[in-house]
């Protein structure tokens, strides 16, 4: 190796470290821009009407997105019904049931593409399975789309979770005569219970925020959401029409309702890692 | 392997109970089968009318014009590979210098936070990127770094016409943003990784700390590097929301980065709902097939990598 010269080296050495210190900083400073932004746009738009009036059409004076916001909230909630079991029990399969078959194997990667399967695929199967059969667009699709962005990633965290559990724990328990759904539910996923539940309100701040797959799915409405078999309000694509929209008020209620989003999912994100933290300890 | 089950009160409900159990947990692992295979055929199977009228010509065909029933896919297709190309550039370097700064010199106490702070930044959901991006971002490049860039390169290609701000360019600063956390984070693990030993040896031999970045740490971490840029790989191309807000939705290829362009989600995003002929839907959910072809290919060229890496890690560390 040739030697190089040393004054040469520590110059470079230090610009190096220069630039990551600059680069390191520029992420935060992004991160802090975005957030700014939101918060100060944002909070001009929202007042107690926000919460509590219809959407209306553009020139209207005491308009909110109430209908957005219950939508938003009562598909999320079904969408943890559907896809929380489902992630759960197909977490057990690969740990409990089947740990080390070729059958465990091939969910395994099924579950990794279905991880890797952008939301608006998920919005486009659901479309074709659950749209097009049915005739309308429905709020129960569009909980359906968000299950299966949450299913992959809970069945993951389920498996990656219960594999930490040591064998001790099922051994005696099942030497105790404990039938084996006892073992795993009284036992193991207690065990786990921590990181599941880190997982499991992760996964619930990522599709709360998710807009792409509700635009074929539930689409959008004025309305109160009456049913879950029909076009349903939500806060997201809300934000997208309105954004795009030409109208100032318009643009207005879209940062209002960015910042609501933003608050709720980074206010999950931040809670689960925080409890997270906490026990780990 | 089976247990010998004492008599007790309990031994006629626990067979029901493992039935259930067995029953459930099977047919939750079967919904995941179900759906990873359900996407393929729903895809495949409705945009058949489009598969069968185009045929291969789809993927190299620049019109897309829904007036006369003229779909080619190649703007969509050429937009998601150069924004994704741009947002690689530079949210790879980036994230490995970051992660060199937060495993290599920054002190715990300053270290933890940065290192939340730009986890963060993959919380933030991608509508609220578009809406940063529609309203403050492209703004802010068509008044500052647009004009800026047309003074330093005049005279490429890349960057002429208009600074509108929405652009090519600017999908792909935003997309760089979203995936930096991710490659960030993986980066940081690998280089966590690198046993102390091995760089105290370099330090030991004079090196200087990027020296040992470079010679020890990130060829120690390669494989890992690999893995961390598939996974940002895997994220750009997909991503909607951010990007639909900011790419200007156009179907001209062009060679300015200024100029506005589409890709296949952002096409999705747009126009599925517009599109009420049975063939302009079709020619959409095969946009969608693609897209989804694309992914596959990342997702199996990751785990393969993965595991292939694994395997070595096992035998020689």
């Amino acid at each position: 190796m040739k030697t190089k010269n040393p004054i040469g080296r520590k110059l470079l050495d230090n610009t190096v470290k220069l630039l990551s210190v600059g680069a390191s900083f520029l992420g935060i400073f992004f991160l802090a821009w975005i957030l700014l932004e939101v918060t100060q746009r944002g909070i001009a738009a929202i007042n107690w009407d926000f919460f509590t009036e219809l959407p209306a059409p553009p020139g209207e004076e005491g308009v909110g997105l109430s209908s957005a916001i219950v939508g938003t909230l009562i598909m999320t909630v079904l969408a943890v019904a559907i896809g929380v079991p489902l992630g759960i029990l197909s977490g057990v399969y690969l740990s409990e049931v089947a740990r080390g078959t070729r059958t465990a194997n091939a969910i395994r990667f099924c579950i990794n593409v279905l991880m890797g399967v952008p939301s608006i695929i998920v919005g486009l199967f659901v479309y074709t399975i659950l749209v097009l059969p049915l005739g309308q667009f429905s709020g129960l699709a569009g909980a359906v789309s968000l299950a299966i962005i949450m299913l992959p990633v809970i069945a993951r965290t389920t498996d990656d979770m219960l594999i930490l559990v040591p064998n001790a724990l099922r051994e005696s328990a099942l030497a105790l005569g404990t039938p084996k759904w006892r073992v795993t539910f009284d036992i193991v996923l207690r065990a786990a219970k921590t990181g599941m539940v880190t997982g499991v309100l992760l996964a619930i701040a990522r599709v709360s925020g998710e807009t792409a797959p509700l635009l074929f799915t539930s689409l959008n409405s004025f309305y109160m959401p009456e049913s879950m078999m029909g076009p349903t309000s939500n806060l997201t694509v809300t934000i997208f029409n309105y954004a795009m929209s030409p109208y100032e008020d318009w643009q207005q209620m879209a940062w209002g309702a960015s910042l609501l989003i933003m608050i709720s999912v980074l206010g999950v994100t931040i809670f689960a890692r925080a409890a997270f933290k906490e026990r780990a300890k | 392997m089976k247990m010998p089950r004492k008599q007790g009160s309990n031994a006629s409900k626990s067979p029901l109970g493992d039935v259930l159990y067995n029953v459930f947990t099977r047919g939750a692992a079967g919904v995941v089968i179900l759906i990873a295979i359900g996407i393929v055929f729903s895809l495949a199977g409705n945009s058949w009318p489009a598969i069968e009228k185009f045929g291969a010509h789809f993927l190299v065909d620049t019109t897309w014009n829904p007036v006369i029933f003229e779909f080619g896919a190649l703007s969509s297709i050429a937009g998601t590979i150069v924004s994704t190309i741009i947002a690689m550039i530079i949210a790879v370097p980036l994230s490995v210098i970051i992660a060199f700064f937060l495993v290599e010199l920054a002190h715990p106490w300053l270290s933890k936070p940065i290192g939340y702070a730009i986890e963060l930044l993959a919380a933030v959901p991608s509508i609220i990127y578009g809406m940063w991006g529609l309203f403050v971002f492209a703004p802010f490049m068509a008044d500052h770094i647009q004009p800026a860039l047309q003074g330093w390169f005049g005279k490429l290609p890349l960057f002429e016409g208009p600074p509108m701000g929405i652009g090519m360019l600017s999908a792909g600063i935003i997309l760089a943003l979203m995936i930096l956390p991710f490659i960030t984070a993986v980066m940081r693990d690998v280089f966590r990784m690198v046993p102390s030993v091995v760089k105290e040896a370099s330090f030991g031999m004079g090196s200087t700390t990027l020296e040992t970045a470079q010679n020890v740490t990130v060829k120690y971490g390669f494989s890992g590097l690999l893995g961390a840029v598939f996974l940002g790989l895997g994220r750009a191309v997909g991503e909607t929301m951010a990007v639909t807000f900011v790419i200007g939705n156009s179907h001209d290829i062009s060679a300015s980065l200024f100029a506005a362009g589409n890709t296949i989600a952002s096409t999705l995003a747009n126009e599925f709902t517009e599109a009420a002929e049975p063939l302009y839907m079709s020619a959409l959910i095969e946009l969608g097939l693609v897209l989804f072809v694309m992914t596959l290919v990342i997702q199996i060229l990751a785990q393969w990598w993965i595991g292939r890496t694994q395997k070595k890690a096992g035998a020689g560390l």
